[in-house]
């Protein structure tokens, strides 16, 4: 057996934001109709559907709405197992796809109170409080490449992207985190 | 001389010098300047040579449209050419050279062009050089180009770093200038949320200079307690040094702020490039100054009239001590009294209208400033600064009635709106009679998707010249964007100056000879006089958009800033057509030059591009392997042992895997779950090939082409479960294929139950290849794959050394061959175990071109090699993997139409040359005879070529007209050196055709 590595080792960078890759975590990917699936959710992760754009958490997981047929559902990595089978036994009837990909996705995060503004340097999406309310999870892209952005609090924001390109995501962030780069576009 | 005054200078720091030099030479100037002044303030007069007629030439303006004084600037990896000095702020230890002189800037040889103007009149280059055709490129353009062109290019990486920032307001409003601090005031208020930004270092554009009061109080007074005002307010974002580069559609704005440029080697981005989404843009960009057109308006010491105030007010710069100033409306007697107020001469005003100014006029002349109306300059005296003007009638043609000793000619021809940004999506101008200026036509405003305009001027833009107008102007314009009506904010008080009307002059005086046209610059930096554009328009370049290019009027790195309207009124007064008629030519982003830097952003050196990662790569890296590109991904191309050669790496990576037992990170190749109960249905749709009836645990190739028949990739089918597929594809082909699947599903089977999902990255997948596969696998320990448990063309899953796996035995090699899919999380563990176990065996890992050749040998075709968009599957013998069942597939329509059944199509053989050599790639086999345009007739192409290790020899495979029925025929292929290569047609299976090696 060996243990789970994710692609950057726990990598840091300090400017003027922190930047950290975390993980491993366990993530499902769960496409089907949302209201069917909803009772499900609850069942097997104690979790409400999320609605557009939202993202419902609870005792350590949490459920993300990804797109109109998709949500993106988050627990401890060695549950994945048992979850695709009680999702897989409880879903026999209806139409779904439920997939790991726990592996293919690299976290990172970004903490300090100008998180936002590393992020609206490489993203188009509005970053700002009243478009990125606390607690929204926001699928775009980071310079070149697909990324999702969810603001856990104000000054910690969490960014999921492709595991191959986590090196080129985390050296974009500590691009845009080096000092002298601050910007205070986003005032309270 | 020019020189600095002893008391003034509202914007420098006299207790702050700076040390800089020019063309090697120290000199000083004080924090606030502009180079532009510090230079003047040191007598530099002459700053460059023109572009064409290499003239003397000096400063003209103060701000950004200045044509002259461009400069290389800077060193090594700061070095930057065509750097304006009116707009680099002057900072502590600045170098900067002057351009396009040889070999001095005092003596320059390009000179003697100007001795040669008359021959080298608009369009010289065009008529002289056209013919002949071959000694344009040999010849006559590296000799042009050498004795053309500004600045230098820079030949170090540039040491500064670059952002980008993406920003999301209501609306953004352009110019700190009075209008645009009063409609920022205003929108705050009503509770948009705003941006400002002024290009300059300082807020308040021309106001202060001017001497406008407001509320009052001076303009000064009221732009400090304005901006402090807008500091306070959350929903307002100033800044200062950030300039507009383009409008676009869909309320799109780009802005460059200038960080570093005055703070050079500070850790900060030089450029930060603002990508801005707003739903209006007001352009508060204020107004230019027009030159006039008099002989010898390029001769340094001639400058704008507001220009010399600007020196004057701003920097306590005194451009000469006897300013003449030559005009056509009531501002530039500002000047007059701004010069004479600092204690300078004004040897005279000379109005071109004959009954002069209103009130300012009356003030020169209580100054006792000498005034000569119904005057215009018949030429200017002097060489590398002015040293007279000759004056004449403005209404004759030039004799001249008096001659006045000069250091500085102070022109005014009026002012133009700054209307690029109500232009850039498309805004209409209309013709100010009065001001004899294009203006925005509010009534043609540029329009966004809703059909309402999204972009509005306030001010001198808007064609308002007067302080009290253009407050009034913003202040409706900055209400207007919050929606709200004029209520408790109420226009504040401005200054009022009686005036009298401009007259329009164009030429000065109107009846000047060509003697005289011929030396007077409508643009500076490229060299287009007066007599270009009247002879554009003599030879029939009656559109404007044409004399433009003809003359190259406009089209310097300043794009006509000052040139534009005189330029257009002189064709005008060529072809006798009113100047509405002739129109303007486009304006385009951007408004000033954008660095390549700010553009870039911050994609250069290590994140120029994502480079995609496989769980394994860092081993590749670590163990030198020499890396390929395909698509984002840089995979290992082979590993190359100490001084090894690729070739001989090649050739051991496929002997070993031949023999024993070799590696593949295969990672990389796409893998899409398809799953739900249409599942199969939807399968025998995107495949040519049955998918549906695959049984559990059993594994298919199968081929998906296009609708149109062509093969668009290819790959092994999974069976994972009763609804459940798992598609491979090419590694190019996983974003494609999978956003091919979801188009068919969500466009056309939209009720289909079917969904996908793109996997490809969750897992690690490593061939284990060669007669040694099984038993290294074996070693590992956990799965039973047996040829009986597991036979070829299955999967099975399980756990290998406790690592959750799934195995399918599918081979491209033609070995015994197992793909292990691992998560990726794991992968790395699972490729250090196998090369552990494998050691024993002599284990390899083999890079992609190995991988090609074993292909090769085995006669399987490669997507975009064997393939081009052109391909079929029946091209290549693939006619086996096409269903003849199926009612319909995605490409079946396609294949039945008669080009596609035609049996002169060019199919899949193997080719070998007698002699082992290697054929070259992508070669031709000629036919006899020629096509209509003399080239040799074709009849195959070579697809695929590579020295085959395992027979020693090289093989190729290509498409040969009826080549299966031509197998032992020989073809004649040419070389690029003129030699011929001959191959005889073979079986495109060179390697154990029996797949004997691999039944094991």
């Amino acid at each position: 057996m060996s243990d789970p590595v994710t692609p950057l080792k726990g990598a840091r960078y300090d400017g003027f934001c922190q930047i950290t890759e975390i993980g491993p975590r366990g993530m499902i990917a769960l496409r089907g109709d949302l209201v069917a699936l909803a009772g499900t959710l609850r069942a097997v992760a104690g979790l409400d559907m999320p609605c557009q754009r939202q993202v419902t958490a609870a005792g350590g997981n949490a459920c993300a709405w990804m797109s109109p047929d998709e949500v993106l559902l988050m627990l401890p990595r060695p549950e994945v197992e048992g979850a695709l089978a009680q999702l897989a036994a409880a879903l026999q009837n209806l139409h779904h796809l439920a997939a790991d990909v726990s592996d293919a996705r690299a976290l990172l995060r970004i903490t300090g109170p100008l998180a936002r503004e590393v992020l609206a340097k490489l993203t188009p999406a509005d970053v700002s409080p009243a478009g990125l309310p606390v607690g929204e999870l926001r699928r775009t892209r980071l310079a070149q490449v697909p990324a999702a952005l969810r603001v856990i609090a104000e000054g910690e924001v969490e960014v999921i992207c492709f595991r191959s390109v986590a090196q080129y995501v985390f050296d974009l962030l500590s691009m845009a985190a080096r000092p002298g780069g601050e910007v205070t576009l986003f005032r309270a | 001389m020019s020189t600095r005054l002893a008391t003034g200078g509202r914007l420098i720091v006299r207790t702050e010098p700076r040390r800089f030099t020019f063309n090697g030479q120290r000199l000083r100037g004080f924090a606030g300047d502009s180079l532009a002044s510090a230079l003047l303030a040191n007598d530099v007069m002459l700053v460059g040579r023109s572009f064409k007629y290499h003239r003397p030439r000096g400063i003209v303006a103060s701000g950004a449209e200045e044509p002259n004084a461009l400069v290389n600037l800077g060193t090594g990896p700061r070095f930057e050419p065509n750097q304006r000095t009116t707009t680099t702020e002057l900072f502590e230890g600045l170098t900067a050279q002057s351009q396009n002189h040889w070999p001095s800037l005092e003596f320059d040889i390009g000179a003697v062009n100007a001795q040669l103007a008359r021959f080298l009149p608009a369009g010289f280059y065009y008529k002289m050089f056209i013919h002949p055709r071959p000694l344009w490129k040999y010849l006559y353009e590296p000799f042009i180009r050498q004795s053309a062109g500004l600045g230098r290019a820079p030949k170090d990486h540039d040491a500064d770093r670059y952002e980008h920032l993406h920003a999301h307001f209501d609306s953004v409003i352009v110019g700190g200038g009075i209008a645009g601090l009063q409609a920022a005031l205003c929108a705050a208020e009503t509770g948009q949320r705003v941006m400002l930004i002024e290009q300059t270092p300082d807020w308040g554009g021309r106001a202060p200079v001017d001497g406008d009061r407001i509320d009052g109080q001076d303009a000064a007074d009221w732009i400090a307690a304005t901006i402090a005002k807008l500091s306070t307010r959350p929903n307002v974002t100033l800044r200062l040094r950030c300039v507009a580069v383009g409008v676009y559609d869909h309320g799109y704005f780009l802005a460059c702020e200038r960080l570093g440029d005055h703070l050079p080697g500070a850790d900060l981005p030089r450029h930060r490039l603002w990508r801005i989404r707003c739903k209006t843009i007001v352009s508060a960009t204020g107004a230019i100054e027009r030159p006039l057109s008099f002989a010898g308006n390029d001769i340094p010491g001639v400058m704008l009239a507001s220009a010399v105030r600007d020196y004057i007010v701003n920097f306590a710069v005194s451009p000469g001590d006897r300013v003449v100033v030559v005009t056509n409306n009531d501002d530039a007697y500002r000047t007059a009294i701004a010069v004479k107020r600092a204690g300078l001469d004004v040897p005279a005003i000379v109005d071109a209208r004959p009954d002069g100014g209103g009130a300012l006029m009356q003030q020169a002349r209580q100054l006792g400033i000498r005034i000569e109306t119904g005057k215009a300059v018949a030429q200017v005296r002097g060489g590398k600064r002015v040293s007279a003007v000759a004056l004449c009638r403005q209404a004759g043609e030039g004799a001249v009635t008096e001659t006045i000793p000069c250091d500085v000619v102070a022109m005014s021809g009026g002012w133009s709106p700054v209307v690029h940004l109500w232009s850039h999506c498309g805004g209409k101008l209309i013709w100010d009679e009065a001001l004899a200026c294009f203006s925005p036509d509010p009534t043609r405003p540029p329009t966004g998707a809703d059909g309402r305009a999204f972009v509005t001027t306030a001010g001198a833009a808007s064609g308002l010249l007067g302080c009290s107008e253009v407050l009034a102007d913003a202040t409706k314009v900055g209400i207007a964007l919050g929606g709200a009506t004029p209520g408790a904010m109420l226009t504040p008080n401005g200054s009022a100056v009686q005036t009298n009307p401009l007259l329009p002059v164009w030429i000065m005086p109107q009846g000047a000879a060509i003697r005289r046209r011929g030396k007077m610059w409508l643009d500076f930096q490229n060299d287009v006089k007066v007599s270009d554009v009247q002879l554009a328009a003599q030879e029939g370049y009656e559109s404007v958009e044409h004399a433009k290019r003809y003359t190259t009027l406009g089209m310097a790195t300043d794009q006509g800033k000052l040139s534009n309207i005189n330029g257009l009124a002189v064709l005008s007064g060529a072809l006798d057509a009113p100047i509405p008629q002739v129109g303007t030519t486009t304006f385009r982003p951007p408004y000033t030059p954008v660095t390549m830097g700010a553009l870039a952003g911050e994609a250069r050196g290590g994140i120029f591009q994502p480079l995609r990662a496989t769980p394994i790569q860092q081993w590749h890296i670590d163990n030198g392997a020499c890396f390929e590109p395909v698509g984002h991904w840089r995979r290992p191309y082979c590993y190359p042992k100490g001084a090894e050669s690729h070739a001989d790496a090649v050739k051991r990576e496929i002997n070993t895997t031949r023999n024993s037992l070799g590696l593949l990170d295969a990672s990389t190749l796409g893998k899409i779950l398809v799953k739900g109960p249409d599942a199969g249905r939807f399968l025998d749709m995107i495949y040519t090939n049955m998918m549906s009836p695959l049984g559990l645990g059993e594994c298919r190739y199968g081929l998906m082409c296009g609708e149109n028949g062509f093969l668009i990739d290819d790959g092994v089918v999974a069976r994972l479960g009763g609804d459940t597929w798992l598609c491979h594809t090419t590694t190019g082909g996983a974003d494609r294929i999978h956003a091919h699947m979801e188009e068919w599903l969500q466009t056309e089977w939209w009720d289909w139950q079917v969904y996908t999902a793109n996997v490809t990255e969750q897992y690690a997948q490593i061939a284990v290849v060669g007669p040694n596969a099984r038993r290294v696998l074996e070693k590992l320990g956990g799965l039973e794959v047996g040829k009986t448990n597991l036979p070829a063309m299955h999967w099975m899953e399980g756990r290998l050394a406790d690592i959750p796996v799934r195995v399918f035995r599918i081979s491209f090699s033609g070995e015994l061959s197992f793909e292990i899919a691992a998560p990726a999380a794991q992968g790395r563990a699972l490729w250090d175990m196998l090369l552990e176990a494998g050691a024993e065996f002599g284990v390899t890992p083999y890079g992609t071109e190995a991988l090609h050749v074993m292909r090769a040998e085995k006669g399987f075709i490669m997507i975009g090699d064997e393939t081009d968009g052109t391909v079929i599957p029946q091209d290549l013998g693939l006619g086996w993997a096409i269903s003849k069942k199926k009612a319909d597939f995605i490409g079946k329509r396609g294949q039945l139409r008669r080009h596609m059944t035609d049996p002169d199509r060019w199919k899949l053989v193997g080719l070998e040359t007698p002699d082992g050599s290697v054929l070259p790639e992508g070669a031709y086999a000629t036919a006899p005879g020629r096509n209509a345009n003399g080239q040799r007739h074709t009849q195959g192409r070579v697809t695929s070529t590579y020295f085959s290790p395992t027979l020693n020899r090289g093989i190729a495979l290509g498409l040969v007209l009826h080549g299966p029925d031509r197998i032992g025929e020989t073809l004649e292929f040419p070389r690029l050196d003129g030699t011929i290569a001959t191959a005889r047609i073979v079986d495109p299976v060179f390697y154990d055709k029996q797949g004997a090696k691999q039944d094991v």
